[in-house]
């Protein structure tokens, strides 16, 4: 019982810095990524803004949900969710409580992946470069329209022959870099504001029924995993029992087809009680051919009358 | 037996952990072969779609195997499947749970290594370079070529060295728009994967959760019950074993006692246990003999009653008659739950 104990302590306490850590570990993973990532611009007039936006914007659903997945307690409170009623009422609240927790911590991967292509400007550069005015920038002047488009598509390329040295794309590059990385840093500084907001102003609002959340939520979490381990002792017990009795019908088999006198030995109680009867080689392959063939029905309320 | 006990709940409650970490190193494997793989397009007309497409779907399927192989469980997953009914009915859906849990985890590294290659880009160039669209990418003032002339520029896009079609269609124009649409195809398929599994896992627990949970237990059970099965197996081996043995001394020290006409010694009451462990052999020509004789005539797997006097051939050995009836009975009520 003492094992339970520290058991059920260690899963109270970290339950909640284990998801933490996932979430951590995930948010690393995209900057990782991202680093990784080999971008490159097509720098086709069609094609730019549909790759930068889609760099943008499709890793953070793939993060979400792979959030949502390595998540234990999203299983958990699906399971609340859609379980029958049954004799214990099912509280709304908590099952809020979960779903919000979950989410926040699912968010924070795919939020750092936009925040972080956002600062680096790659994607907005190859996005957007195709919309800018030529007006505005110098090199543009005497070009004709579908020459502007080709050559704004190309501003992401930095080794391509047009653009080597052109100065405009220089421009066009730094104004569209110093947008992205504006967005970057306001969107960050308002989420984190939101953030601090949300967690200093939260005791101020129904702090009793949050308390209550929070703690029947923690509580479904620890009876799955207590379910779960109990189970598993179970299954154990029921094997031993299961392959006990199997040996015992063995023997009783043997006894029946063979005459042996009551052995006295020499030999320890405690290896008789090993062997279970089965002493011959013949025993043995019977023994193992039976497992094989007739493995034992899957009950252990065994009746013995003697 | 408490050791085996803690083992066995240590690899019971970590055995999901378990595979999923196995299941992690073969993903870190997969990109890990990947990066160290020399990949060398041919840059020949005919070649370099099976090439490119080779290397894209044959390492996955390579990789599934593999997957199933290093899965300690499909031989139970066999077992289970193959064995013939007896007194405990089959059941199909705990089949198919371990089937499924088995290609779950055996999909990721496949799934890794096409990601990875898709999103670098090197397999799809090499593969499709000669489908790139010239008209709208390339040169339109430039002298047309006939087809296979075309095709052969075309194909050695992905090596620059020797490309010379310059003029029809700039190769970084060509790379960047197959990347592209490379790189597009991998996150597609990344975030098709993803929402597949999320489906799976999510909408399980809205349907049919408990068949689930019945289905996941007994395949846990059968699990344990395999391990603890051969546990108890080889401990039975080892005291099988040591009787043998014993017995087999025993035997050779009745004989050369019985041959050289020894009184029968008795060992002294403080003779202590190194005299008992002799085993009555207790010279250099003796325990060669005994050596020799282990080698050239190894004792029958027949482990006989030690208080019997060797006259009484039959007790125990061979095919004795079966005896009408028994000092005691016992009945056993068996019945299946499954």
């Amino acid at each position: 019982m003492d094992r339970f104990r520290m058991i059920f302590q260690y899963f109270q306490s970290n339950s909640e810095s284990v998801m933490n850590g996932i979430c951590g570990l995930l948010a690393l993973a995209s900057v990782k990524i991202y680093t990784c990532f080999d971008f490159s611009c097509p720098c086709l007039p069609q094609y730019n803004m549909a790759y930068g936006l889609g760099i943008m914007f499709i890793p953070p659903v793939i993060l979400f949900l792979c959030g949502l997945m390595l998540n234990r307690q999203s299983l958990v409170m699906l399971d609340e969710w859609r379980r029958p009623q049954g004799h214990r009422k099912k509280d709304l609240a908590v099952i809020r409580y979960m779903f919000s927790s979950i989410v926040q911590r699912a968010m924070v991967a795919p939020v750092v992946w936009i925040i972080v292509t956002l600062l680096d400007g790659k994607c907005l550069i190859c996005a957007f470069s195709g919309s800018m005015d030529p007006e505005k920038f110098v090199g543009f002047a005497n070009v004709t329209p579908v020459q502007v488009e080709q050559l704004l598509a190309k501003v992401p390329c930095k080794d391509d022959e047009l653009m080597r040295n052109n100065i405009s794309r220089k421009a066009v590059s730094r104004y569209l870099r110093c947008w992205s990385q504006a967005l970057g840093w306001s969107i960050l500084l308002i989420l984190i504001v939101a953030a601090f907001l949300a967690r200093w102003l939260r005791p101020c609002f129904n702090h009793a029924t949050l308390l209550q959340a929070r703690h029947w939520s923690n509580y479904i979490d620890i009876e799955q995993k207590i379910f779960e381990e109990t189970c598993c002792e179970h299954s154990r017990l029921f094997a031993h029992k299961c392959i006990l009795h199997f040996f015992e019908s063995m023997r009783q088999e043997i006894k029946l087809h063979n005459f042996n006198l009551p052995r006295k030995g020499e030999r320890d109680e405690e290896e008789e009680d090993l062997l279970q009867g089965i002493t011959d080689k013949d025993q043995v392959n019977k023994l193992l051919k039976t497992w094989y063939y007739e493995k034992p029905p899957l009950n252990v309320s065994q009746t013995t009358q003697r | 037996m408490d050791k085996f006990r803690m083992i066995f709940q240590f690899f019971q409650s970590n055995q999901e952990s378990f595979m999923n970490g196995i299941c992690g190193i073969m993903a870190l494997a997969s990109t890990q072969m990947y990066s160290a793989f020399d990949f060398n397009c041919p840059c020949l007309p005919h070649y370099n779609m099976a090439y490119g497409l080779g290397i894209l779907l044959v390492p996955p399927f390579i990789l599934f195997l593999l997957g199933f192989v290093l899965n300690n469980n499909i031989s139970m997953l066999a077992e289970e499947w193959r064995r013939p009914q007896g007194q405990r009915g089959k059941d199909p859906a705990v089949l198919r749970y371990m089937f499924c849990s088995m290609a779950q985890r055996a999909m990721i590294a496949p799934a890794v290594w096409v990601s990875v290659t898709l999103l670098d880009g090197k397999c799809i160039t090499c593969a499709f370079c000669t489908a790139v669209p010239v008209e709208t990418l390339g040169n339109a003032s430039h002298p047309l070529l006939s087809q296979g002339e075309m095709q052969r520029v075309l194909a050695r896009i992905p090596c620059k060295e020797i490309y010379s079609g310059q003029e029809l269609i700039a190769n970084e124009v060509a790379v960047r728009y197959l990347r592209c649409i490379s790189q597009a195809l991998g996150w597609c398929f990344v975030l098709l994967m993803t929402t597949l599994a999320f489906l799976v896992r999510s909408l399980r627990p809205c349907f049919s959760q408990a068949a689930f949970l019945k289905s996941r237990y007994w395949s846990h059970y059968i699990d344990i019950e395999r391990k603890l099965f051969d546990e108890t197996c080889a401990e039975h081996a080892r005291s099988f074993a040591k009787v043998c043995i014993q017995q087999f001394f025993e035997g050779m020290s009745t004989d050369l006692v019985a041959a050289h006409c020894h009184l029968p010694r008795k060992t002294s009451e403080d003779a202590g246990e190194a005299s008992k462990k002799l085993l009555g052999i207790t010279d250099q020509g003796t325990m060669n003999m005994a050596l020799k004789s282990w080698h050239r005539c190894k004792p029958p797997l027949h482990l006989h009653p030690p208080a019997l006097p060797s006259g009484n051939g039959w007790a125990g050995e061979g095919q004795p008659p079966v005896h009408p009836s028994t000092p005691r009975r016992e009945t056993a009520a068996y019945y299946s739950l499954v």
